[in-house]
């Protein structure tokens, strides 16, 4: 305060400083509310040692607030040191944060933690706004009845903080390089492969096969069967699947043979329904295409397993496709499909089903290789362009693997941090 | 046109949700939070789609009165019957007076859910364990040496995350050896698979999403690639 | 009594495999339905029996348990219920010990559920735990103790928005109460004000999705429960510290029962998975025994 007044009398001697005058008062204007609130501490500490029965409770101290940081705004995180009276057997059964607008001397309690806490967010603030922030330690006591009443100590208000959005979320620094680079290497070699560049992939037995199982339906005079996973069009498995719907209604088209597509989800449905109409229109053949060949079960797990079930025991299908998400129905389905003889292909970026599929199956794609397999069918060069790109990213994982496992086990560090103090993506 | 505007959604919306990943600024910040309730909207109204699809399926079926048309009587029926009984429950004022019980087991809703939705559900979950058990006597084989190590492998983890090995031995050592040993499989080069998997899986996701970004990957809106 | 006659039919069942390993010796393998009946059997008769089966707890285990030991009486706990009837006889017992424990150390819980069925299987497993003497004399208030906000469609895109508030994805309780008016709820905003996330899973969206944005963009602490089937894919994830432990299957269950003392279903049907789990291995056995000497006739 006395610094304060100083200021002002200093800047008084200078009259050609107005501006200086305006900032010192609107200074004096910020400091004197503090000082009210200084005042109403004590007050309220007051209020509160007048409750007091059974003992002293000492208040939490070095309560900081400060804007959370790498954040959409609305948000200040406050921290403190434990009161003297929260340790083992101690008396604080929590602390409590209260707010006030800087300048109001109108405490609003935002936040109750339990005892041992130092810190807490206040996720209720206005950008631009600025706040101090106090925080109580309380001990609740039961009366032979059992009614509560509080003892509550409040400690000094923090200075002022504002909260504020940010403009780029520093945690997550490392990860922008890695997608930058892995999206770059596969859009450079998109481009690479546009241009007439050689790029080769190796076979998929899966994929090759869809021929020869499309074909041996055709021969038995039996339907084909394409499951979609489980999972809507937001995963980008059910995408994969569908993909690679689009290549094997190519192929039905082409032989004439009844494609059915069983879906859970009604958006997979109207998806794989535009799939398959574009592809029997590829080939000339757009009045084959029944709407029925897609349908709708349900969206239960298991008694969407129940009636696919029901279908391959009574229709035994010749071939069967399973591409997309799957759960704990790929094995209920597969031994099924199994068991009725038919050729299945399966496909699945779920690795807890990977197992099952390849025991039950005959042809598996094994996580990447569902994402790969349309752009192998399609045999566009674009398109298998970005299997490459993704061959890069994984070197480079590969050698942050292998330079990860040296740097730990001998303990080396970067500056001081180790690595997984600087990897830690937030 | 009836490509490109799904076309261009999809660039658009692929590439602010990937920048706000890194800005947590306005307007990027709350673009994840908008899309993810357009997207829960258009979800619970495609629902309707599913239904009215499931229905028509069925009524074709009995109306032409093949041999399995009486599943399409099943389906229909069990459908009418549910929807009355949400009805019912809804309209009568559930939940509209306190006190509120933890499970309201009054309602014929949760009466069907507890006495024929679940045991369904469950049997078909149940399954698995028999078709575990005839996929690993057919497929689980010692036909060379990486099916040799599978197989030593799921031994020592299918008797070890059961205390059956342990009990065997329990007469010559306390020291559950075999359940530390399935752990240890399942800590140690189970996750390694896991992470070469995932890791795989992760750019197989990113390049398939850049594909569909950059619109070279448009197979699934009905388009030649 | 029933523990005799369960014993003598399990050694019969034993005695019954070594007939199916030599006939498939002479060249006479099982079909898969006979399969099916050894694992029905198998299953079902250790339901008859009450045998206390010895069970070390496993690391994850102990690490969970040590994790929730460490919250403070009363901290706040988010139990995600992801998961339908189907998997509840894994992942019900889980649920019913977790809030046992969670209500006995008085715990704030605040459920809800990515899958439609969840809540209300929180709502068993409530019930269940209240049935417990202790929690009864509790005498927990719905809204003060804990609070149900029921289920929302929209999958990963929920913690999303959670991330923000809570209450854009839940602007009411599955009562329909707005969630300013849940007294429970009243200072809490996002995950931030969480104290800790249990989640219970049986696929996705699941585990995996509160790994990655609940843990990694919000910064919870997270538990789970998970099925056997989907319990090692999410072992990367526990190995990388982001999630603080985890109960996988029936054993996992059990052994979180044993822990904190709360005996329960899981600690029956362990032994019931424990006989499967021999005879699937004895069958496989016998399957490898056929593949072999037919290796060898056609040499």
């Amino acid at each position: 305060m006395f610094r304060v007044i100083l200021t002002l009398l200093t800047s008084i001697k200078n009259p050609g400083k107005i501006k200086t005058i305006l900032f010192s008062i609107l200074l004096i204007l910020i400091t004197i509310p503090n000082l009210n609130g200084q005042e109403n501490e004590v007050e309220s500490s007051n209020i509160a040692t007048s409750k007091i029965v059974a003992s002293i409770l000492s208040a939490p101290t070095d309560v900081s607030a400060k804007d959370t940081d790498n954040d959409k705004g609305q948000s200040i995180t406050i921290n403190w040191t434990l009161s003297a009276d929260d340790k083992d057997g101690g008396a604080v059964s929590g602390y409590k944060i209260y707010r006030a607008v800087e300048g109001s001397n109108e405490f609003v309690e935002v936040g109750n933690e339990s005892e041992g806490t130092t810190k807490s967010t206040d996720n209720k603030t206005t950008d631009g706004v600025s706040y101090i922030y106090r925080v109580d330690s309380y001990q609740i006591l039961l009366d032979s009845v059992g009614n509560k009443s509080f003892v509550t100590s409040a400690s000094v208000a923090s200075s002022p903080v504002k909260s504020s959005a940010q403009w780029f979320n520093f945690n997550r620094g490392y990860c922008l390089i890695f997608v930058l680079f892995v999206s770059g290497a596969i859009i450079y070699y998109i481009r690479k492969a546009s241009a007439g560049g050689e790029i080769y992939v190796r076979k998929l037995g899966g994929i090759d096969a869809v021929d020869e199982a499309v074909g041996r339906a055709t021969e038995m005079g039996k339907k084909v069967f394409f499951i979609p996973g489980i999972q809507d069009m937001n995963n980008v498995q059910t995408i994969a699947g569908i993909a690679i719907l689009g290549r094997v209604a190519q192929k039905a088209a082409e032989y004439g043979t009844w494609l059915e597509v069983p879906v859970s989800k009604s958006l997979v449905m109207v998806t794989a329904r535009e799939t398959m109409k574009e592809a029997y229109t590829a080939v000339g053949r757009p009045d084959a295409f029944n709407e029925a060949q897609v349908h709708f079960l349900t969206d239960d797990q298991f008694g969407y397993a129940a009636a696919i079930d029901g279908m391959v025991v009574r229709e035994k299908p010749a071939t069967i496709f399973y591409m997309g998400a799957f759960f704990a129905e790929s094995l209920i389905l597969a031994e099924t499909g199994n068991a009725a003889g038919a050729i299945q292909i399966a496909g699945t970026a779920m690795p807890s089903q990977l197992p099952f599929f390849v025991a039950a199956c005959d042809y598996t794609l094994i996580g990447e290789e569902l994402f790969a397999a349309s752009a192998y069918l399609s045999g566009e060069p674009r398109q298998l362009g970005s299997l490459k790109g993704q061959d890069i990213g994984k070197a480079l994982f590969l050698v942050a693997i292998i330079v990860g496992i040296i740097m730990e086990s001998f303990g080396w560090t970067i500056g001081g941090h180790n690595l997984s103090a600087i990897f830690k993506v937030n | 046109m009836r490509r490109e505007i799904p076309l261009i959604i999809t660039t658009v919306t692929g590439l602010v949700f990937a920048i706000s990943y890194f800005i947590p600024h306005m307007p990027f910040g709350n673009s994840e939070n908008i899309f993810g309730e357009w997207i829960s909207i258009v979800q619970a109204f495609a629902i309707w789609l599913g239904v009215l699809n499931l229905v028509k399926v069925s009524i074709d079926k009995i109306l032409s009165k093949k041999g399995d048309a009486y599943y399409s009587y099943i389906v229909i029926i069990s459908l009418g019957i549910m929807l009355i009984v949400g009805f019912w429950d809804g309209l009568s004022g559930l939940y509209a007076d306190p006190p509120y019980p933890v499970i309201d087991d009054s309602t014929s809703f949760y009466w069907i859910f507890k006495n024929i939705y679940t045991p369904l559900t469950s049997t078909m979950f149940a399954m698995l364990a028999f078709f575990v058990a005839s996929a690993s006597y057919r497929a689980f084989r010692a036909r060379n040496f990486q099916a040799t190590l599978l197989l030593i492998a799921g031994f020592f983890v299918m008797g070890g995350r059961v205390p059956l090995f342990d009990l065997m031995i329990s007469g010559i050592t306390d020291v559950p050896v075999f359940s530390h040993f399935a752990d240890w499989i399942m800590t140690y080069p189970n996750t390694a698979g896991q992470r070469a998997i995932m890791i795989g899986i992760a750019l197989g996701i990113m390049s398939s999403s850049l594909r569909i970004i950059l619109g070279i990957e448009r197979s699934h809106i009905g388009g030649k690639s | 009594m029933a523990n005799t006659i369960s014993i003598i039919l399990l050694i019969l069942l034993g005695l019954s495999l070594v007939y199916v390993l030599v006939r498939t010796l002479k060249g006479n393998p099982i079909g898969r339905r006979i399969v099916f009946l050894y694992v029905a059997i198998a299953a079902a008769i250790p339901l008859f029996m009450d045998l206390e089966v010895p069970l070390p707890i496993t690391t994850d285990v102990r690490n969970l348990y040590d994790a929730l030991e460490k919250l403070p009486d009363g901290s706040k706990v988010m139990a995600a219920f992801d998961y339908d009837p189907p998997s509840a006889p894994e992942l019900q017992p889980m649920a019913v010990a977790f809030m046992k424990y969670a209500f006995k150390r008085d715990f704030k819980i605040i459920i809800m559920g990515l899958w439609p069925q969840g809540p209300i299987q929180a709502n068993m497993a409530i019930d269940e735990a209240m049935q417990d003497p202790e929690i009864a004399a509790k005498n927990l208030q719905y809204g003060v103790d804990y609070v149900n906000l029921g289920f929302q469609s929209g999958n990963e895109f929920v913690i999303q928005s959670m991330g923000t508030a809570f209450k854009t994805m839940f602007p009411k309780d599955y009562r329909t109460t707005p969630y300013d008016s849940i007294p429970l709820m009243r200072n809490i905003v996002n995950f931030s004000n969480i104290d800790f996330v249990m989640n219970f899973s049986s696929g996705e969206p699941g585990t995996i999705q509160w790994v990655q944005i609940a843990v990694d963009r919000f910064g919870s602490v997270l538990g789970a429960g998970n099925t056997a089937v989907q319990a090692p894919q999410v072992y990367p994830y526990l190995r990388a510290g982001q999630m603080v432990g985890l109960l996988g299957g029936m054993s996992g269950a059990a052994e979180f029962e044993k822990i904190t003392a709360e005996k329960g279903k899981a600690s029956t049907f362990i032994l019931s998975q424990m006989i499967a789990h021999a005879i699937v291995i004895i069958l496989i056995l016998i399957g490898n025994v056929a593949y072999f000497s037919e290796k060898r006739k056609k040499k």
